[in-house]
């Protein structure tokens, strides 16, 4: 049997890197982002990245620190407005970027990973989302075309793990992931633990195995974005 | 007078219903929240994956794992569901959301909604914003009723770009409540002290 487990985030990414890819990278805002493979891909220098991502993190924190390293050259995202470096750069036109509706960004990572290469929505009709695709009725409404995403890679974040790839996500911190995982031609889980295949309840596994072909246990930072508490 | 950011959301807390699926955009709509009627059952949806939203936690209740939409820690109930962005656009997307309340730019007289940028000043993203209106059965909009500069928001035709056409259902700004209707907006209620030559004066798109 293929052995899935490494060591650290960098051997997990070993072999799959290369400039110009393609990365579906999981997370919402910087929750359930996975914080290990990212910094790794920092670390490895490779240039000219496109990021299928809902967000583009924070100037030093998530995605944002592969933008302060310039290795990014086109966002597909739904909402970028927390990071001023990824504003900068925008505006100064070094890099590309594309605004996908959020629901239809997920459905297009869905799609991609089952194997259907378009699908139709009302999302987006009548905006300048709609520019250039195809219309077409159905029952009397106008939908558009929108496309699945397959990436080179997956990289997602979830809470266990076991060796065959199993995965279980915590909370709020499902999010992307589980569309990411399908949608990577290579999908690299980093998980909190990795457990003894055989512990987690078969009936309550979110990603399925088949979807992961790498997996890494990892340090989470976990930062919290806008901590909000209760007003006394 | 006028209402203000709390009273608007008072206002925008009756057109909740019992049992009702409801999601609240960012802003004044987060407010909504607060005045939910006594005995009423609503289920709040946050788009990031989650049903059933609980209110902001203690220090001790604090997890970054639990977020809203709006990015902030939140907490979960008893009746709570999480599920995936595709799941949860699905509901969204899928008509299965009775109600959304969304903050706005501009309005249009005949529905249209602009919400989510400004070209050369304002460029963040849409979120959820258009698979909300595209979908959800019920758009109402909370909003103030004129810009800084006093210009009304209240348009024959927005200005800046789309999130959808024809979406809106229901307008509540400071001066009072409108809806959408044949040939422009009808005003149905006026915000405490306000008169209709107030709203009228204050407003561009077609009041029939």
């Amino acid at each position: 049997m293929a052995q899935k487990v490494y060591e650290s985030a960098a051997a997990a990414l070993d072999g799959v890197l290369s400039d110009g890819m393609s990365v579906a990278a999981g997370g919402f805002g910087l929750c359930g982002i996975p914080e290990n493979l990212l910094n790794a891909i920092r670390d490895a220098g490779i240039k000219d990245m496109t990021f299928y991502s809902n967000n583009a993190g924070v100037d030093d924190f998530g995605i944002g620190i592969l933008l302060q390293t310039k290795q990014v050259k086109k966002m597909v995202s739904s909402y970028v407005g927390e990071n001023a470096e990824f504003m900068r750069q925008y505006l100064s036109g070094e890099l590309e970027l594309e605004f996908n509706p959020q629901g239809t960004l997920a459905e297009r990572l869905r799609a991609g990973g089952a194997g259907i290469p378009g699908f139709y929505t009302k999302t987006g009709v009548g905006t300048v989302i709609a520019e250039g695709k195809e219309h077409k009725d159905f029952d009397g409404e106008t939908y558009i075309l929108e496309r699945g995403i397959k990436a080179d890679i997956g990289i997602v974040k979830a809470w266990k793990g076991d060796a065959q790839g199993n995965l279980i996500y915590r909370k709020t911190a499902r999010n992307f992931n589980p569309l990411c995982a399908m949608a990577g031609k290579i999908t690299i889980a980093e998980v909190e633990e990795i457990v003894p295949t055989g512990s987690l309840d078969p009936d309550l596994i979110h990603t399925p195995g088949i979807f992961v072909q790498r997996i890494v246990q990892g340090q989470h930072e976990k930062r919290i974005e806008q901590r909000t508490l209760k007003v006394a | 007078m006028a209402w203000d950011r709390n009273q608007m959301a008072e206002r925008a807390g009756k057109e909740l219903q019992d049992g009702f699926y409801v999601n609240l955009g960012i802003g004044i709509p987060t407010l909504v929240s607060n005045y939910i009627p006594d005995g009423m059952d609503v289920t709040l949806q946050s788009e990031n994956g989650m049903l059933g939203m609980g209110p902001f936690p203690t220090e001790d209740e604090l997890d970054a794992d639990i977020i809203n939409a709006g990015k902030q820690t939140i907490t979960e109930l008893d009746r709570t569901s999480y599920f995936s962005s595709a799941d949860s656009f699905g509901m969204i997307r899928g008509g299965h959301i009775n109600l959304a309340i969304l903050g706005a730019m501009e309005v249009a007289e005949n529905g249209d909604l602009a919400n989510w940028m400004i070209p050369g000043k304002l460029v963040k993203g849409m979120g959820g914003a258009m698979d909300l209106v595209a979908g959800v059965e019920r758009v109402v909009v909370v909003m103030d009723h004129t810009s800084k500069h006093g210009d009304s928001k209240l348009l024959k035709a927005c200005t800046l770009p789309l999130t959808g056409t024809g979406v809106v259902d229901r307008i509540i700004t400071n001066l009072g409540v409108f809806d959408v209707v044949d040939g422009g907006l009808t005003l149905i209620e006026l915000a405490d002290g306000v008169t209709e030559e107030e709203v009228r004066n204050s407003t561009e798109a077609a009041l029939v």
